[in-house]
Parts: structure tokens; C-alpha cells; sequence
């Protein structure tokens, strides 16, 4: 007997469901076998994949469960035993694996698990950076809205511009409804608006500042959300809108200038605020951002440091202006204060000039009517009359004088002098008052004192006459000394320290009185014009107070120092002074001549060219000194009439000559006249000089008082002429002649 | 022709010389010689001529004035005479300026008589040194065609 080694199957076999199951197992087994070749496939793609041995155990287990299923496929149909081993074989393969696989997974599955929690992790990480990139990039470009609004609000420093940038910005980079800028009121007591977005022309509409809603705002730097429906942000007619967009208030600080100190940040001083208010867009659910709060914040402090920049400026502006304005008041002022002393200048040289023309009239055409027979009354009255004009013509030359003193304009007339006859000169005019007051006057010169020195002679007189004038005047008894020295330093004042310098000296005077004194608190009023100490012994003495401020600023001009000590009241004063005279060259030792002449070198030896005018009557005497003043190398004219002469003269005349012969007072007239005609050019005008036959005092004095530089005795001896011209043009003075 | 040069220039000096001393003429005609030089050579002519002119004229003023007798413009006599005084005194013509001074006298005190006289005695001189100083002149010319130098006369 055969025996089947096969295995019979235990059921019987159904044609159909055989048949399916073949195809199934067929399939399963490529499956089996294809799910492991793409797991290879794609873990060998994969580079990460961290399980690679648990797939190989997996793939080992698929892959035996295939080969199962696929040896299965023998097992329908008898089949040898081989094919049982094998399929035995397989199964046992595959169990082992797949309890394993099933151990392992044990193991890993968990691991995958939390691979996948990791992975949603991760997403979601991921997810929340993606957000919050979204928003720094938001804040960054908030942050260039800031920058460029602060820019475009800083560009300007205009105030109006700058509010107006601010608000259209902002509107701009936050998408806002409407943007309001409320200003406080002068009063302060009061918000305005003053700047809206949209609407161009706001009503004028105000708000009482003391609302809590502002108070609020105005309490705190930071942006505060407030109520659509407060009055600061009801700002146009509610067109039945739904929802009115949230709205943010903020405060703008309005710096002063005062309130910029370093460490103290205006936060603290400040007191003004503007409120600025900004709507979102209606219906449009949007919410304020804390980056946009904070935009918004930021742009509040820069618009206050743009405006205080503003505010500033226009300071700046307006004090300069108002340094310009000053400016052009002062120059104005300035110059018509130079056309009030050009004109008061001018005024006086008039003044002087046409005051002193009568006056020299009136004295001259007085001393030539006491001349002329009169009666005794008449005479009196002449004399009077002599007396009140030169006393007149006296004051209107101090007068004169010490407003020409005050302008600087007076000047010096510099000369050498013999200071020794100057003194004596004074006295001897003082002594005729002296001796009838019974005040004897003694005169001590210091023996170094210089004989010649260089200096103004008249003004110099005119001091130490005024001086001792006043000595004797206010002197009732006693005596009055005058001493004269030599000073090397002054010991007296300290910031007047006179110090010898070559070819000068200080020359001090003491005038000495056994007067009436000075009270000490009335020393300094001295000097000031017009001011005369009012005790009743004094009153009586004439004088218009001018001479000690007219002395003074004399020797002032002298470079020199004038004081006054008293002992007090009833104990006399002594009046001192110092002023700077130059030593002459001239030789002092000369002092034999009683009266130095002046030595007979003519300076001019000859006078080419000289223009000069003479005026004669008489035709022969014209011709005579014609012919002498062309030998000397003149240009001559020749007048014969006054009339001519006033018609020809000229600034190119150097000297005029006229003949004063004839009694009477025509011809000085002309002299008055020319002095007329040369009135505005002064230092053009020609010297004069009268050629008359007689040569007394009154004919010098005459001639003098018609205003004549010079006084020359016909017939003129060549030799005389020459150094009568000589003179002449250098001193432009010459009395003597004679 | 030395001899006569040194004859003419001695006769010249000593002429000169007299007139001094007779009291015609005085230092202003030295000084008027003084003027003469190139540039005005016939200075001290021109003068005289001029000055015996106005003689002429003044001394017939005068007399005209003081021909009107009862009616006598002592005033004009008195100006006319100052006019020639000065020119008198301007050549150096010493001996008519005395006169001068004692017909103003005369006039300022209105004596007619005195006036009168004066006035004769101005005229006589003046014609007196007209002629002399004529001579003078004349001397001079000669001296100069001779062709001589006219001498410095120091007085």
C-alpha cells in the first residue's frame, strides 16, 4: 500500500472558496513581499529615521508572514512534505518574529507616540512664533511710523505745521477716524480745539478744562482710553452710526523755556497741557493695540519737544527783531543827537560870532564917543554904558567858552610865554581891587621856576586871575599870598601821580586867603557852575559863578588838578593848582633885557607868491606900499574904495592892508565886515592890518576891538615890513608894530 | 668920459645930499629908492609924478573951497589936506607934510586967513621940489647915457 505522505485537508474542499482564498493568499503574499521592499526603499531615502532596526525586524516579520501566505498557496492542493517543512519552517520563522516585533513595540511605540506629541509641539511653537514675528514686525513698522512722523514733525519749526503733520501722520499710520488737538485757552481755564483731522474749518468749540475726563487724561503720561460719548471726543454730529470706534486720549506737555532746567525733567515743572484725542474708525471693531498706545505716546513727547523747539525759536526770532528794532531806534537817536550838537555847534559859532559883532560895536563906538566932547552927564553915562558892555561881552565869553569847554572843542593855543611877567602881570591888575580892600598881595616865585615856558598865556591868565580874584573878592581883611612852584609828584591825590617828563613840568599856584573859608561840605559844589556858597557877606559880590568851572576845566585841559582846602568857616581857604606847562627852548639865562624882545630873524625871508590886498584911499601911499610889498615878492592888489575891497576880497588874500587915516569909523567898519563874509570859513580869512598915521592906545585898542590882527605906523620902512609880514604869518597876531 | 661919468655921479651925490639937508626930502625917499630894482626900474618917477598930480589936484580943491568966502567947506579943506599930508608923507617929502600938518591946524580951527596962507606956502613948495627933483631926474639920465652907474647915496 501506498501511504500518502500528504496531508489531506481537513475539510472538503470547495472549488469557489478555494479558488478565493488562492487569490487572496497570492496577494497577500505580494503585499507582504512589497511593503517591506518600499519600507527599504523609502528608510533608505530617509536619512533620519532613528528605527531602522526595528523595521529590519519588521520587515522580516512581513516578510515571513508573506512567505507563509505564500507557501499557503501549496497547502490548497496536496503537497509534499517538503512543502509542509518549509511551511512549518516559515511559520515558526515567523511567530518567533512577530512575538518580537510584538515585545519590541512594546517598547517603541510609546517613544513614537511622544515623537508625535513632541512634533505638535513643535507645530505649535512654531505656530506662536509665526504670531509673534507678525507682531514685531507690526511694532517695527509702528516703530518707522514713529520715526518718520517724528522726523516730519521735527523737520518743521513752524507750531502750525508741526500739529497739523502730527495729527495727518498719525491719522495715517493708525488708520484713524478722526485725530483732535485741543489747546488750552489763554485763560487757561478753557480746552479749544484747534486741530482736527478731517474737518478743515472746526467750530470754534470749547471745553471747560476742570472735566474729570480730562483731569484723568491730564493726570497721568500715559495714553488713556475714554468714552466715545465725552465731550472731548464728540467732535462731529453722531450720523446714526452704530458703534462709535474706542477712543485714546493723550496729553501733550507745552514747554516754556523755563522749564528746561538739566535736572529737571519738565514732567515736573511743566503746567500747560494740550489734549490730543484719537478715534478709531467707527464699525469697524478694532481694538486699541498696546503698541499703538505706546506709538502714540511716544508721538505726544516728541510733539511737545517739537513745539518747545518751536516756542523757542520764535523767542529767539522776536528778541532779535526787537534787538533790530532797538537797534535802528538807537542809531536814529544817535544821529539825532550828533544833528543836535552839529546844530547847537553851529548855533553857537553863529551865536558868537553875531553876539560878539555887536558887542564889539557897542564897545568900540562907546570908547570912541568918550573920544569926542561930551558933558559930564553924558560922559557918565557913557562910561556906564563902557562898563555894562564889557562886563556883558565878559560873561558872553565865559559862557561861550565853557560850552565850547564841555563839547572838547576848545583847543589850546599853544606859545611861548615868560611865566615871571604872567605873574606879575595878574597882580598888577588884581592890586588896584586889593589896595582899596586894604588886602595886601604878596607874590613868592620859586627860584627853579622856568622863565620860559610853552603854554596857553591867555587861558592860564584867565585861571589864576579868576582865582585870585575869587582870594580877593571873598576876602574882607587880611592878606592873600601867591606862591608858584615847581611840583615833581602830588602827594595829595593818589591816582594823580605828575611825574617830569623831559621837556615838561608840573607848575603848582597856592593862592592863600585869610577870607570868609568854605565850609568842607561845600568844597565840591565849587566847581560846578553856577553854584555860589549863599552866605550874606558874599551876596553882594558880582560874578555869575561861572569862573571856577570854567577854571577848572581849563586847567583840566592842562592836564592838571585844581583844589580847594578850607579850615572850615572864618578860617580861609587856599585854592591849588597844577598844570602841565612845557619848558621852552629859548635860553632862560636871558635876563638882561628887562622885557625879551622877539629875536629879529625873519622866518619868511621872502614872500613869493604872497597874495595880499591893500586898501588906500590915497593913491600915492596905495602905490607906495604897492611898490614895497611887491619888492618883497607879494602879489599885490590895490582897492581904493571900501566897497571894492569887501567886492574883491577873498580866501586867496592872505593879508589885507587898509588905510584907516581918516577919522571916523568907516573904514574899521570894513574889517567888521570882511570878519562878515568870512564867518563860515573862519580859518580863511585874510589877516587885517591897519596902515595908520598915529599910533596912540586908543588907535590900538580901536583896531583891536574892530577885530584887525595887526597895527603898522605909516610910512612902513621896508625892513619893517618885512618882519612885520614875518610875524605876522607865524602868529597871526601882531600889536606890535608900533 | 671917466671923468665926466665920476663928475655927473659926484654932482649927483652932493645934489642929493642938499636935498636932505634943506629938509625936502627925508628917509621915506630913501626907502621909496629902495623899491627900485629890475622888475620896477622907474618906481620912484612913477610915484612922484603921481604924487605931484595929486598936489595939482588937492591944492586946487582947496583953493576953490576956500574961494567961496563966507561959505567955506572947511570940512572938504580939512579931508583934502589929510589926503595930501599922507601923500606927502608917503614920498618923503618932508617939507610939504610940515605945511600940511599947519594947514590942518588952521582948519581945524577954521582960520580962514591961516588957510589961506598955508595953503600959498603948500603950493610954492610943492612947485619948488618938482623942479628939483626934476633936476634930480635929469641927472640921472645923464649919469645913465654916459653910461654910468647912478651911485647909492647914503645919508
Amino acid at each position: 500500500m501506498e501511504v500518502c505522505n500528504c496531508i489531506e485537508p481537513q475539510w472538503p474542499a470547495d472549488e469557489l472558496l478555494m479558488k478565493y482564498q488562492y487569490i487572496s493568499d497570492f496577494f497577500i503574499a505580494i503585499a507582504y513581499f512589497s511593503i517591506p521592499l518600499e519600507l527599504i526603499y523609502f528608510v533608505k531615502k530617509s536619512a533620519v529615521f532613528p528605527y531602522r532596526w526595528v523595521l529590519v525586524q519588521f520587515g522580516a516579520f512581513i516578510v515571513l508572514c508573506g512567505a507563509t501566505h505564500l507557501i499557503n498557496l501549496w497547502t490548497f492542493t496536496t503537497h509534499s512534505r517538503t512543502v509542509a517543512l518549509v511551511m512549518t519552517t516559515a511559520k515558526v520563522l515567523t511567530a518567533v518574529v512577530s512575538c518580537a516585533t510584538a515585545l519590541m513595540l512594546v517598547h517603541i511605540i510609546p517613544d513614537l507616540l511622544s515623537v508625535k506629541t513632541r512634533e505638535l509641539f513643535l507645530k505649535n511653537k512654531a505656530a506662536e512664533l509665526d504670531r509673534e514675528m507678525g507682531l514685531i514686525r507690526t511694532q517695527e513698522e509702528t516703530g518707522r511710523h514713529v520715526r518718520m512722523l517724528t522726523h516730519e514733525i521735527r523737520s518743521t519749526l513752524d507750531r502750525h505745521t508741526i500739529l497739523k503733520t502730527t495729527l495727518v501722520e498719525l491719522g495715517r499710520t493708525l488708520a484713524l477716524e478722526e485725530c483732535a488737538l485741543w489747546m488750552p485757552t489763554r485763560t487757561g481755564l478753557e480746552l479749544q480745539l484747534s486741530y482736527t483731522l478731517r474737518h478743515q474749518h472746526p467750530v470754534e468749540y470749547t471745553v471747560p478744562i476742570q472735566l474729570p475726563v480730562i483731569n484723568q487724561v491730564f493726570g497721568t503720561s500715559r495714553a488713556v482710553k475714554i468714552s466715545p460719548n465725552s465731550p472731548v471726543a464728540r467732535l462731529r454730529p453722531v450720523s446714526g452710526k452704530y458703534m462709535l470706534g474706542e477712543v485714546v486720549a493723550v496729553r501733550v506737555p507745552l514747554l516754556h523755556l523755563s522749564n528746561f532746567q538739566i535736572n529737571d525733567w519738565p514732567e515736573l515743572s511743566t503746567k500747560r497741557y494740550a489734549l490730543m484725542v484719537l478715534m478709531l474708525p467707527s464699525d469697524s471693531a478694532r481694538q486699541w493695540h498696546v503698541h499703538e498706545l505706546e506709538l502714540v505716546e511716544v508721538v505726544a513727547d516728541q510733539v511737545a519737544v517739537a513745539l518747545s523747539h518751536a516756542a523757542i525759536l520764535e523767542e529767539s526770532m522776536r528778541a532779535r527783531n526787537l534787538l533790530m528794532e532797538q537797534n535802528v531806534a538807537l542809531d536814529l537817536a544817535r544821529r539825532e543827537a550828533e544833528t543836535a550838537i552839529r546844530a547847537r555847534n553851529d548855533f553857537l559859532a553863529v551865536m558868537n560870532h553875531e553876539m560878539r559883532t555887536p558887542m564889539h560895536a557897542i564897545i568900540a563906538l562907546s570908547s570912541l564917543l568918550q573920544e569926542t566932547e561930551l558933558t559930564p552927564e553924558q560922559r557918565l553915562m557913557v562910561e556906564t554904558i563902557l562898563k555894562s558892555s564889557n562886563l556883558l561881552a565878559t560873561l558872553m565869553n565865559d559862557v561861550l567858552d565853557l560850552s565850547r569847554l564841555e563839547d572838547g572843542s576848545l583847543q589850546l593855543e599853544l606859545g611861548t610865554f615868560n611865566l615871571h611877567t604872567l605873574f606879575r602881570e595878574v597882580l598888577n591888575l588884581i592890586k588896584p581891587i586889593a589896595v582899596v580892600k586894604k588886602l595886601p598881595i604878596t607874590l613868592n616865585l620859586a627860584p627853579d621856576l622856568p622863565e620860559f615856558v610853552v603854554g596857553d598865556e591867555k587861558r592860564l591868565m584867565q585861571i589864576i586871575l579868576n582865582i585870585v580874584g575869587n582870594a580877593v573878592k571873598f576876602s574882607k581883611q587880611g592878606s592873600i599870598s601867591v606862591t608858584a612852584l615847581v611840583t615833581k609828584s602830588d602827594t595829595r591825590d593818589a591816582d594823580f601821580f605828575v611825574v617830569p617828563t623831559g621837556s615838561h613840568f608840573y607848575l603848582r599856584v597856592k593862592v592863600k586867603d585869610s577870607g570868609a573859608g568854605i565850609n568842607p561840605q561845600d568844597i565840591p559844589k565849587l566847581f560846578t557852575k553856577f553854584a555860589q556858597t549863599q552866605s550874606l557877606a558874599t551876596r553882594s559880590s558880582g560874578g555869575s559863578g561861572l569862573g571856577l568851572a570854567i577854571s577848572k576845566r581849563f586847567v583840566n585841559l592842562m592836564e592838571g588838578n585844581i583844589w580847594i582846602e578850607s579850615d572850615g568857616l572864618g578860617k580861609g581857604c587856599t585854592a591849588i593848582f597844577d598844570v602841565k606847562l612845557g619848558i621852552s627852548e629859548r635860553s632862560n639865562e636871558s635876563k638882561q633885557s628887562g622885557i625879551p624882545k622877539v629875536p629879529a630873524i625873519p622866518r619868511h625871508s621872502s614872500f613869493t607868491g604872497l597874495k595880499v590886498l591893500v586898501m588906500d584911499e590915497n593913491g600915492v601911499s596905495r602905490m607906495v606900499t604897492k611898490g614895497l610889498l611887491v619888492h618883497l615878492g607879494c602879489e599885490v592888489t590895490t582897492v581904493s574904495s571900501n566897497e571894492e575891497c569887501l567886492r574883491v576880497v577873498s580866501h586867496e588874500h592872505k593879508v589885507v592892508f587898509m588905510d584907516v587915516c581918516l577919522p571916523g569909523v568907516e573904514n574899521y567898519q570894513i574889517a567888521l565886515r570882511i570878519h562878515e563874509k568870512f564867518t563860515k570859513q573862519r580859518h580863511q580869512r585874510p589877516l587885517l592890518v591897519a596902515l595908520t598915521g598915529n599910533t596912540d592906545k586908543s588907535t590900538k585898542e580901536k583896531c583891536m576891538s574892530f577885530g584887525l590882527d595887526g597895527v603898522l605906523l605909516k610910512p612902513v620902512s621896508l625892513d619893517n615890513m618885512r618882519d612885520v609880514l614875518s610875524d605876522l604869518l607865524e602868529r597871526r597876531v601882531l600889536y606890535e608894530g608900533m | 668920459m671917466d671923468t665926466l661919468i665920476a663928475q655927473l655921479q659926484r654932482q649927483f651925490r652932493d645934489y642929493t645930499i642938499s636935498l636932505y639937508h634943506q629938509g625936502f626930502l627925508d628917509d621915506q625917499f630913501t626907502e621909496l629908492k629902495k623899491l627900485q630894482d629890475e622888475c620896477s626900474p622907474d618906481f620912484v618917477a612913477e610915484v612922484v609924478t603921481l604924487f605931484f598930480e595929486d598936489c595939482e589936484k588937492l591944492i586946487s580943491n582947496m583953493a576953490r573951497a576956500l574961494d567961496q568966502t563966507g561959505n567955506v567947506d572947511f570940512k572938504l579943506v580939512g579931508s583934502s589936506v589929510h589926503q595930501l599930508k599922507g601923500s606927502s608923507s608917503s614920498v618923503g617929502a618932508k617939507r610939504v607934510k610940515g605945511l600940511c600938518i599947519t594947514l590942518k591946524e588952521c582948519c581945524d580951527s577954521q582960520n580962514y586967513e591961516g588957510c589961506v596962507r598955508c595953503l600959498q606956502q603948500v603950493d610954492i613948495e610943492y612947485k619948488t621940489l618938482k623942479a628939483k627933483l626934476q633936476d634930480l631926474f635929469n641927472l640921472e639920465q645923464q649919469i645913465v647915457q654916459a653910461g654910468g652907474r647912478i651911485p647909492q647915496v647914503d645919508i
